[in-house]
């Protein structure tokens, strides 16, 4: 048995966990990263429009600051998140993105002077100051007050990422590709590593560790229709929940987005529409108008959803090989704009569809549809990034829910989570790592990579009838057709039984090769069993969260249920044997929010069943508000008092800003 | 998009597992249904779950972004997820793994190993001796030159230009196009402090900047259009004249 020992393990190598390493090395710590594929292929690199900071350079973010993007972020979350993990986001974005920027990112910086933005679809001339001139810039983002999205052109995630993944390479980091985690090594409630795989050699190692860090990133290929890349599978979280111990929450929380082209999945910004790009039946009529009279198209995200699938399911949808869909029409803006606002979604459209969406008519609409995009829910932690149940194990980056989304995320807010997680997570674990040694017997190491290699040779020696690739895709079609945008108890019900069945008959599947190196059929084989677990806690979350929340939709529970659902979920795996989670919940203490629960601004009002906490934590936050600006306080002696928050190093200190008085 | 029946297309693929003692590199043949829209990503997905589960290739965005999914087609090497079959007008694809990197199996090759080898030997990062106070305002940086140094930045080392690289064959230690591409973006950023005497340092040699014999098959092929023979003959410009 080979085992690799490390103080830090951090198993995932996009933006979340290459940042987490180069703070752990940074504090002398040898440090590991284990990732599938070379770690700057990682999702991350997918990400175009931005990351949110609130820096307040530019003439529309001007007066930008850590409350407005609390606030925002608060809203978004339709009160699913937690408040304190918020403000340590909000408060430590500033500095991830000017740490960022000295690590070579090259950010698109304010230019004195006036150019010309579209907004509302009407040209407007905005005048940049000279004393702001070279200085980080930002983009408008839905959900967002002030303009807050710092970007590098259309390749954001890529520029950031191959700017951490060079900085870990300068810090010696140890970085080891197509490299997999199929289980966690614990005992007696403490982590100590993980059973590893070599996806080239096939061979299983051991990887023991005083700390060990998940970022592993989304399961949205738990569903057929989605943005994310192929390996974003969720076999992370799904080791996590396989110990038996940690947990996973709010797994039913997914988000959708309006228009990614069919059939590749492949994105077309909201700027589309933002830029005044109309959405069209299979007779060309623009529905959007019928349903929302006043904000038609560019009604927030989940709005835009769910009309799309309510009009296909009316039967005005466009038929196709990949089912049914609706167009995008952007010609209607011109070639003049298109070429020079949308290049990007013009090569998109014709290097996939072979379509030009500057010509006119038909011709030039692109076919989309709303498909899953990001995955709310992950390893439930403590705002320090570590398990609540098992010792040394922390998670970041999407792969986690130390919950600063709650139940919706706004756009630009996840990569920018990934950094900040890094640092701040990356320290707390670092701290976690210096204080632990590794006290596991080689006898216990032995006995999980036995298991493991036990477990390959069972599913090769299975001899059965099913097929692995049709257990996949049937587990894809059901998420889609029941467990997708609009939710209700009855196909919930049948999508978990289903689910169940389909885990159970991964047993009696035959592996046709039976090699264990280069043999992606295995590969299936031991992956689609753990999605399937993850697939059982979002299906379940779902059937039993009676009430709408952020991306969470019932259409047999219109209502965000505050008296009842101020709750996240959580979902544990007992015992290996067990075919569905087993959920509990934890309450949000309404009486410790900075921002208590309200109205979040957009739809329709009086679809909140009310929490009384809500009125008397307001009333609360109010007064304490009113009396200390009597005394003169500022506004960060008042959120203290509000509520207090922790956080590593000197992240915690005041950010500067060019508007400063 | 239309529900017609599609033709008929022929997808052949060299086979070879390098690890097993008994296989030989050998063509495989797939014949599948064209689909509207259909990319080499779809079909080869299609083939694997469908007509040979054994089949190994890389993708990871399929969407052009990530660089996993380099291959030869039809003896040009290129992104197999932005490659549409519509675009073969007799529907045959031929493809190859691509040259200059270790073959893992079939149409897999290591790439990432390469890339690293080739981020450390260039030194694929910021150097500077300024402390950086990250609650404090960021250095200024002229617009356009963020915008310059993001256009060099663009690079997904997908290894395309390196597959294309005659030096490549004849010297397995050049730097390649995609190192000199990044020694020309730290160049330009002003955050980076090293001097031209420090990159002469890097690849002031054959395996660097002198190796290069300018045949333009990289840039050629870039499927990012990077400006790579431009930023070559400026560096060996520079470079030159310090000796
Ligand atoms: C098309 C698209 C556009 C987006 N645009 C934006 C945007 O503009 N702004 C924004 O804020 N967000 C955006 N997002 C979301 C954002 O990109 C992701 O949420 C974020 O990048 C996730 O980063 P991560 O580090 O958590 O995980 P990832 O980048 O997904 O990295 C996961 C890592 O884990 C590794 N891994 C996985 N499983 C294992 C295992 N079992 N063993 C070992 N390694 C493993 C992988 O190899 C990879 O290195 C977008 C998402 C999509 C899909
Ligand atoms: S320079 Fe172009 S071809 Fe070469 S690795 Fe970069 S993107 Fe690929
Ligand atoms: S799969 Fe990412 S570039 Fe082709």
């Amino acid at each position: 048995m080979k085992i690799n020992y490390c103080d830090a393990l951090v198993i995932g190598g996009g933006l979340a966990g290459l940042r987490a390493a180069v703070a752990t090395q940074k504090k002398g710590l040898s440090t590991i990263v284990l990732s599938l594929v070379p770690v700057k292929r990682s999702h991350s690199a997918a990400a175009q429009g931005g990351m949110q900071a609130s820096l307040g350079n530019a003439k529309m973010s001007d007066g930008d600051n850590e409350d407005l993007h609390f606030a925002d972020t608060v809203k978004g979350s339709d009160w699913g998140c937690d408040q304190e993990v918020a403000r340590m986001f909000v408060t430590t974005a500033p500095k991830a993105i000017r740490e960022l920027a000295s690590w070579g990112v090259p950010w698109s910086r304010v230019k004195a002077g006036t150019h010309e933005a579209v907004i509302n679809a009407k040209k407007t001339t905005i005048t940049e100051d000279e004393d702001r001139h070279g200085l980080i810039t930002s983009r408008d983002f839905g959900g967002t007050k002030k303009w807050r999205t710092c970007y590098t052109a259309d390749a954001t995630g890529h520029t950031m990422l191959f700017g951490v993944a060079n900085e870990a390479l300068k810090h010696d980091v140890d970085i080891r590709d197509r490299k997999e985690a199929i289980s966690i090594i614990h005992e007696n409630g403490r982590c100590f590593g993980a059973v590893v795989r070599d996806l080239i050699t096939g061979e299983l190692e051991a990887y023991v560790a005083k700390g060990t860090c998940i970022a592993t990133g989304g399961y949205g290929r738990i569903f057929k229709q989605t943005t994310n890349a192929v390996i974003c599978e969720g076999i992370g979280a799904a080791i996590a929940l396989e110990t038996g111990v940690a947990t996973l929450s709010n797994m039913e929380a997914v988000q959708f987005h309006p228009t990614p082209i069919v059939p590749s999945g492949i994105l077309l910004t909201e700027g589309c529409r933002g830029d005044g790009g109309v959405l069209r039946d299979v007779d060309g009529h623009r529905f959007m108008p019928d349903y929302e009279p006043e904000k038609k198209e560019l009604a927030s995200r989940d709005v835009v959803s769910r009309r799309m699938i309510e009009h296909i399911r009316n039967g005005k949808g466009v038929p196709s090989p990949y089912g049914f869909h609706v167009w995008l029409d952007i010609s209607i803006l011109g070639r003049e704009h298109i070429e020079r606002n949308l290049r990007d979604v013009q090569e998109i459209c014709q290097i996939f569809n072979g379509i030009d969406p500057a010509d006119e008519g038909p011709k030039g609409w692109a076919p989309v549809l709303p498909m899953q995009h990001y995955s709310m829910g992950g390893i439930r932690t403590k705002p320090t990034g570590e398990s609540t149940r098992l010792s040394g194990l922390f998670a970041c980056g999407e792969a986690a829910c130390w919950d600063m989304h709650g139940f919706n995320r706004l756009g630009g807010n996840s990569v920018s989570e990934t950094v900040v997680a890094g640092m701040i997570i990356g320290n707390y674990f670092a701290d976690y790592c210096l204080a632990n040694d590794v006290t596991i017997p080689t006898s216990t190491i032995q006995r999980f990579v036995d298991e493991q290699d036990q477990y390959l040779n069972e599913i090769l020696a299975y001899n059965g009838k099913e097929d692995i690739f049709k257990i996949k895709n049937r587990m894809k079609a059901l998420m889609d057709e029941k467990v997708g945008i609009f939710r209700t108890g009855g196909p919930l019900a049948e999508a978990v039984e289903e689910l169940k069945e389909l885990l159970q008959k991964t047993k009696h599947i035959t592996v046709k090769s039976k090699e264990r190196a280069g043999n992606p059929e295995l590969e299936e084989a031991y992956r689609v069993p753990k999605m399937l677990k993850i697939a059982l806690c979002v299906a379940k979350g779902a059937r039993d969260r009676t009430e709408s929340r952020g991306a969470h939709y019932r259409e047999d529970f219109l209502k965000r249920d505050d008296a009842n659902w101020m709750k996240r979920t959580l979902c544990t795996w007992p015992n290996k044997d067990d075919i569905e989670p087993t959920l509990e919940y934890a309450d949000l203490d309404i009486m410790k929010m900075e921002m208590p629960p309200a109205f979040r601004g957009y739809g329709a009002k009086g679809m909140i069943i009310e929490n009384e906490l809500s009125a008397t934590r307001q009333n609360e936050v109010d007064s304490i508000r009113e009396k200390m600006e009597a005394e003169g306080k500022d506004r960060f002696e008042i959120q203290e008092a509000l509520m207090h928050f922790d956080l590593p190093m000197n992240y915690k200190e005041k950010n500067e800003r060019a508007g400063d008085k | 998009m239309s529900t017609q029946k599609g033709r008929e297309i022929t997808i052949r693929v060299l086979k070879f597992n390098p690890r097993s003692k008994v296989s030989k590199p050998h063509y495989v043949e797939y014949k599948l249904e064209e689909t509207p829209g259909m990319t080499l990503f779809i079909a080869l997905t299609y083939i694997r779950e469908n007509l040979d589960a054994d089949l190994s290739f890389d993708f990871v965005c399929r969407a052009g972004i990530c660089g996993s999914c380099g291959m030869v087609v039809n003896g040009k090497p290129t992104l197999a997820c932005r490659t549409l079959i519509a675009n073969y007008p007799d529907g045959v694809l031929t493809l190859l793994p691509m040259p200059a990197f270790e073959l893992i199996k079939d149409l897999s090759v290591n790439t990432g190993k390469w890339m690293d080898g080739m981020s450390k030997r260039v030194e694929s990062w910021i150097i500077s001796d300024h402390q950086v106070d990250i609650s404090k305002l960021e250095d200024r940086i002229d617009p356009d030159v963020a915008n310059d140094t993001f256009e060099l930045d663009r690079c997904i080392e997908c290894g395309i230009c390196v597959a294309s690289c005659g030096t490549m064959l004849m010297r397995p230690n050049f730097v390649g196009p995609v190192g000199l591409n990044r020694v020309a973006r730290f160049e330009i950023d002003p955050h980076d402090k090293r001097t031209a005497d420090d990159f002469y340092e890097l690849i002031g040699d054959d395996d660097g900047i002198f190796g290069c014999m300018s045949l333009m098959a990289c840039e050629d092929h870039c499927p990012k259009h990077l400006p790579l023979q431009n930023k070559i003959a400026y560096l060996r410009r520079k470079l030159v004249a310090l000796r």
